[in-house]
């Protein structure tokens, strides 16, 4: 049962995170600047139309995977780290919480707003407008919550804790 | 005054100071 929850669980937990904060990264690193550069051409309908949909469909699944697998590995210990209640379990405290925060904006923020910029819901210009402000605030905010959240999760555990932490 | 998130680097610098004081109040907290 260890092998399962502990084993498998950590080796998903780090797959979907790959996944999710890679696409993360594309979207602030790649993506919204090469669509201010497409925007100069007319050129960036091939990216909205074919790429960012696909991008956005693993972004936010992986997001929830992500989260989900953390629970399991966190196991009995999840209030432990959720709320504090034991010294070993603040560093990992942490970064779940910054992890949920996270998962938050991709499924309330990030994603019913890149709906209505893609045009998956009807929106007129203006709150096409507003939704693009909003998601490109909230994927920056991940953006920068990711830093802290990454230097949580892989000082959290063993050695490193001890190493990080004292 | 200009939001960080509105670029790259500010959102790099941004997160680099949050971790630094995350990591400070934690560190405290575990002694």
């Amino acid at each position: 049962m260890e092998f399962i929850l502990l084993g498998l669980g950590r080796w998903l937990h780090v797959m979907a995170g790959v996944m999710w904060i890679g696409l993360l990264y594309y979207f602030n690193f790649v993506q919204v600047d090469a669509l201010k550069a497409a925007a100069a051409d007319n050129s960036g309908a091939g990216i909205t139309r074919h790429v960012a949909p696909r991008a956005l469909f693993y972004f936010r699944w992986a997001a929830l995977v992500t989260w989900l697998a953390g629970a399991m590995i966190l196991g009995k210990h999840f209030l432990d780290a959720f709320l504090f209640l034991q010294a070993a379990y603040y560093p990992i405290g942490v970064g779940a919480w910054l992890g949920t925060i996270m998962l938050f904006n991709v499924w309330v923020l990030i994603w019913p707003n890149q709906k209505k910029i893609l045009g998956i819901v009807a929106a007129t210009d203006e709150e096409k407008n507003k939704a693009r402000r909003l998601a490109f605030l909230a994927s920056r905010t991940n953006t920068m919550l990711s830093m802290p959240m990454l230097f949580f999760m892989s000082a959290s555990g063993g050695v490193f804790r001890t190493a990080i932490f004292g | 005054m200009k939001n960080p998130l509105d670029s790259l680097w500010g959102t790099v610098i941004s997160g680099l100071v949050l971790t630094l004081i995350l990591y400070n109040i934690i560190k405290f907290a575990m002694q």
